[in-house]
């Protein structure tokens, strides 16, 4: 390994435990960030020339110390945070375990609810999952400057209206992870989605990105069937990634693709993380529910090979918790495998008015239009889903489909 | 650390007898956890009155700053430890007077 690979290393595995080390030290986000990324760059400086540290981590947290120290001195704010600093190192020193604890305090930090939802997305992507402002910037089609505003702003925030950095009490626990899981599920989605018509039709740094930090907290809450439930989603959902995309660019439908080119390995991950949340006998919540479905595509050798009935199943489970018109159509769309289009299009028809602004609906019912022989219907379907579609690989794919109809 | 927890309300109608009763089993609560700061109701906006001494003359004119749906119709003060506890007491003091609360730290 070059020295060059063992700071990219070392960046996707210590990054978030630096950060971690120092906010708690030093009580503030701000000096965290700052710090760490001064210590990333002193690494690429010194490791080609000194050789890579014995322990990496431990090397980069002191020299981060060190920066974050040198910045204090600087700024002269000399007295009361580096006696403040000094208070936190006297404390007694935590068991041995807590390092893994302070990642996931940074991690409740950064999904704090009292933050706003596209700052706690941004936020996270920083402080836990080290990618730069500029890359959060371009993953989200914004201003590098919008960005940097939105995350100081957070930073802030949690300074100034003291949002502690820790983890939630037992009985605050289950409302706060589920916020934490809504962000990285979002940061999931719009890597697999991504919006806008320069965008990458998927962006495989966010959803690696999503699946480490999933992971990251599988490893803190083993016991928590949500966070292996979302885990188990995205593996699946990822697994088809290379299937999903065709060479020109178009989105492929689950019934066109390559089942021979998806992710053996991570679908053996995901199926053994929904066995075991199906042997734990607990009701199932969203992700879990999600995660079913996923394992049940991903159990098929081809789509007519899918257990249609299992699906719609789990889906009338997922309707139960969520009522949510998007889940509604999911199930339809599922359902018209089941009992055939024409009751699939009933179903999508009684969604009209709520996902009046939503292409999937459109898309939805322009296939169903298709397969009931109703081409004109269908085509002006497929026209309205192509105008609301974000994403290009999508409009691509519909586009297509539209061309097809005779 | 002190937050304002402003209550906030479309309507200048007071708090029904149920609510009354609701918030001042809240402020005991409170006052026995050590929180309570300080508290108090506010008359409607249309008795404002704004005052401007920062030209040469004071300015006295009828109204309230900013004309909105809704405003603050009273306010807790309390002490906590951080935002999450400050949030707690905001749940807990909006289920008891039914009306929306802010939550700002002092400075």
């Amino acid at each position: 390994m070059t020295a060059r690979e063992a700071v990219a290393r070392a960046h996707r595995e210590e990054w978030a435990r630096v950060v971690a080390a120092l906010t708690r030290r030093f009580g503030d986000l701000d000096i965290a960030e700052e710090a760490a990324a001064e210590a990333f760059a002193t690494a690429v400086e010194r490791w080609p020339a000194d050789g890579v540290p014995p322990n990496p981590g431990a090397w980069l947290t002191t020299t981060a110390q060190r920066k974050a120290i040198d910045r204090l001195r600087r700024e002269s704010r000399r007295e009361a945070k580096q006696q403040e600093a000094a208070m936190r190192q006297d404390a007694p020193p935590e068991p041995v375990g807590a390092v893994e604890d302070e990642r996931l305090r940074l991690v409740f930090v950064c999904g704090h609810p009292a933050l706003a939802a596209d700052a706690r997305v941004a936020l996270t992507l920083r402080m836990v999952g080290g990618l730069t402002v500029a890359e959060i910037a371009r993953a989200f089609l914004v201003q590098e400057s919008t960005m940097a505003r939105r995350i100081t702003r957070a930073k802030t925030k949690i300074k100034a209206a003291r949002i502690p950095y820790r983890v939630p009490d037992a009985a605050d626990l289950p409302g706060r992870v589920s916020g934490v899981l809504a962000v990285l599920y979002l940061v999931f989605n719009e890597g697999y989605l991504a919006t806008g018509p320069d965008a990458d039709p998927v962006r495989q740094d966010l959803t690696a990105e999503a699946i480490r930090l999933a992971r990251l907290l599988r490893a803190l809450l083993p016991q928590d069937g949500e966070v292996a439930g979302l885990l188990a989603l995205m593996l699946l959902t990822e697994a088809r990634r290379t299937a999903r995309v065709s060479p020109d660019g178009g989105l492929v439908a689950l019934d066109e693709q390559d089942r021979t080119t998806w992710d053996a390995q991570l679908i053996a991950e995901g199926h053994r993380l929904v066995r075991e949340r199906l042997d734990s006998g607990e009701a199932p919540g969203r992700y879990q529910l999600l995660a079913a479905v996923n394992a049940v595509h991903t159990s098929a050798r081809d789509f007519r090979d899918t257990d249609w009935s299992q699906v719609v199943a789990l889906y009338d489970q997922l309707v139960r918790l969520d009522r949510s018109p998007v889940v509604a159509l999911n199930r339809a769309i599922a359902l018209a495998e089941l009992d055939g289009p024409a009751v699939a299009l009933a179903s999508v028809d009684r969604l009209a008015e709520p996902l009046d602004g939503y292409h999937a609906l459109h898309a939805a019912r322009a296939e169903l239009l298709r397969r009931l022989d109703r081409t004109a219907e269908s085509r002006a379907a497929y026209d309205r889903a192509i105008e609301l579609a974000g994403n290009a690989a999508e409009t691509a794919a519909l586009t297509r489909r539209r061309d097809q109809l005779r | 650390m002190q937050y304002l927890l402003n209550v906030i309300h479309d309507s200048a109608e007071f708090a029904t007898e149920e609510e009354q009763a609701a918030i001042a089993v809240f402020n005991q609560q409170m006052k026995a956890d050590g929180y309570w700061v300080f508290a108090g109701g506010l008359g409607v906006t249309d008795n404002a009155t704004v005052v401007d001494n920062r030209g040469e003359e004071p300015l006295v004119t009828d109204g309230p700053f900013v004309e909105s749906k809704e405003y603050v119709v009273g306010f807790w003060i309390v002490e906590a430890p951080d935002l999450d506890v400050a949030l707690k007491l905001a749940i807990e003091g909006s289920k008891a007077c039914h009306r929306k609360v802010e939550v700002r730290p002092f400075l």
